[in-house]
């Protein structure tokens, strides 16, 4: 009983100059699955991950979508794509309320026949969206019509993962999602991962943290130096050999 | 334990900030009242319509610079701008005749220098628009002192002098003219995806391009609305003053910037409305208009607005600061 791969990334390669940042790496990521993606800094997580998002393009190899290879030259293309990102810094607009941060970029507007700029938005329909999404992930906000900038960390984390959560059909990408938060609020977050995996979602985490790991990962992935150097099924058992792998001892 | 402090301090503080937000128009009555208690001419109507009319070419130019200075940027030439679309348009009434081409001249001259702010700005991937918008200061200066020869041209058509002196039932034309311009602006602003973007822009510029935000488009829009300001700001003026003139806007662009500021809209990008840059605006006319009312000496004026900006900036700052510890608390609270 394997789950349909939504993603697959073939060979990819990517240099920085002559930085060879990606070496043929190979990944899948599955429907209502959470991969995690390892390595210790500069291992090319990151770089892989823009690539998939459309912030970088491969230099050689491919992507693919449900078995299509798809090119994806920009966050738009990705986004079109079905794969959202929460990116390390979040992305948020500390000066918006949280339904504006969900919209932004793609709020809806009418009428369909003036250029996207000059459409009137349609706010009571966005807030509305918002909080029933952030109701049905159980995400606690003191004021919903209150800009982010007021939020503490995880709770302007929840937003982000929620609005990933919201536009994603296929794919979620979580870039150290917990990286600054406390225990309690990491617990939520982690929560809201498992939310977005068991809605369907492959989902791919990059994280430190090798407890997440083991709840969260039917899969890990580890690069070093911008190889992938083995890809194992996280359980309590392995983790020192997942830690060997990642530092190459 | 002091019953002052609440159980919980973010809860407190939240209220501060309210404050703060609210403190232009608090000090704009206060000002208002104090100042009509000093100076018994100060609240007579012919005096209010004399501030609404010094106050419009202030309030249009600051509207405009208002939405550049939302997404972080400034307009430095929104005075030469204006002087040089005055000048266009009194060349071409003395050219023409025509009224609607004189008005079409300064709205486009304006909007023109609005754009190449706005383009060489961001595809000549400039950092910052305190450069560009310095040059075309210049450039848009020398421009107007040539092609009026260094002088003022008098005449301008009867419907641009009523626009910019007139009046309608005692209140000046000018008024309507900024409150059109701020109800469209408005509309624009928070009511179209225009708008959200311009915020979008102003809060973040990164995560704007990672949404998918035209920001380049977005960039350019706002100086060709400042430079738009400008031109409207220079129809009103030629109004008022019968003619065009490479002189005009003389140190327009601190004005401006510092209604904005005064006003209560953030430097920093991404905070302020419509508003903000009308409060700032009437402060500015108020506090010339007591002024010469008190007969305080001219030069003190230029000091007073001064000390004005510096405590709306450190205003803002003491809002960003309370902000971070309202968030550091509410996730303490959480822990």
């Amino acid at each position: 009983m394997t789950n349909p791969v939504v993603l697959s990334v073939r060979s990819a390669t990517k240099r920085f100059g002559p930085v060879l940042a990606l070496d043929d790496v190979s990944l899948e990521a599955r429907a209502g699955e959470v991969l995690a993606l390892l390595g210790d800094n500069g291992a090319g997580k990151s770089t892989l991950i823009k690539c998939i998002s459309g912030v970088h393009q491969i230099d050689s190899g491919n992507i693919a979508i449900d078995g299509v290879a798809t090119a994806i030259r920009s966050p738009g293309d990705a986004r079109t794509a079905g794969i959202e990102t929460v990116y390390q810094d979040l992305a948020l607009f500390d000066n918006l309320t949280p339904a504006q941060n969900f919209y932004a970029g793609r709020e809806i507007a009418v009428p369909a026949w003036l250029p996207r700029g000059l459409r009137f938005l349609k706010s009571r329909q966005m807030d509305e969206e918002t909080s029933r999404v952030l109701d049905r992930l159980k995400v606690i906000l003191p004021k919903q019509d209150a800009t982010v900038a007021l939020m503490s960390g995880g709770q302007r984390q929840a937003v982000a993962v929620a609005r990933a959560s919201v536009f994603a059909r296929k794919v979620v990408i979580l870039d150290e999602p917990t990286a600054a938060l406390g225990l309690r609020e990491s617990r939520k977050v982690l929560d809201l991962v498992a939310q977005l995996r068991d809605e369907g979602n492959a989902v791919i985490l990059i994280t430190h943290n090798m407890e997440h790991v083991t709840e969260l990962a039917s899969r890990a992935v580890v690069l070093r130096q911008g190889r992938k150097v083995g890809e194992i099924i996280p359980t309590k058992t392995n983790q020192q050999e997942l830690v060997a792998m990642i530092v190459g001892a | 334990m002091v019953m002052g402090q609440s159980r919980e301090p973010a809860a407190a503080l939240s209220i501060w900030l309210k404050v703060l937000s609210a403190g232009p128009i608090a000090i704009l009555v206060g000002l208002i009242v104090v100042l009509s208690i000093a100076a018994p001419h100060f609240l007579t109507p012919r005096n209010i319509s004399n501030i609404l009319a010094q106050t419009a070419v202030i309030a249009v130019v600051a509207m405009g610079q208002h939405l550049v200075i939302l997404t972080r940027g400034i307009d430095l030439s929104v005075g030469s701008n204006l002087a040089l679309a005055t000048v266009t348009g009194a060349l071409v009434y003395q050219a023409t005749g025509s009224e609607v081409l004189t008005i079409l001249a300064m709205l486009v001259s304006g909007a023109g220098v609005g754009a190449i702010n706005g383009l060489i700005y961001t595809f000549g991937r400039l950092p910052h628009p305190f450069i560009i918008t310095l040059a075309t200061l210049s450039i848009a200066k020398g421009t107007a002192l040539q092609l009026a020869d260094g002088r003022a041209i008098p005449g301008m058509p009867e419907s641009i002098q009523f626009l910019g002196g007139g009046s309608v039932l005692g209140i000046p034309a000018s008024f309507f003219v900024v409150a059109g311009v701020a109800g469209l602006i408005l509309t624009m602003a928070r009511k179209m995806v225009w708008g959200r973007w311009i915020y979008a822009v102003g809060g973040k510029p990164e995560a704007a391009l990672r949404m998918g935000i035209p920001v380049r488009g977005v960039l350019i829009s706002t100086y060709v609305m400042a430079g738009l300001c400008a031109g409207i700001g220079a129809v009103l003026l030629a109004g008022r003053t019968d003619a065009g003139s490479p002189l005009f806007g003389n140190l327009l662009e601190l004005d401006t910037i510092a209604a904005v500021i005064i006003g209560g809209a953030s430097f920093l990008g991404g905070r302020g409305h419509i508003g903000h840059a009308l409060v700032g605006a009437v402060m500015i006319g108020v506090i010339r208009n007591a002024l010469n009312l008190l007969n305080v000496d001219i030069f003190f004026q230029l000091i007073a607005i001064g000390v004005v900006i510096v405590l709306a900036v450190e205003a803002d700052v003491l809002r960003t600061y309370l902000e971070g510890r309202v968030r550091t608390l509410r996730a303490a609270r959480l822990q």
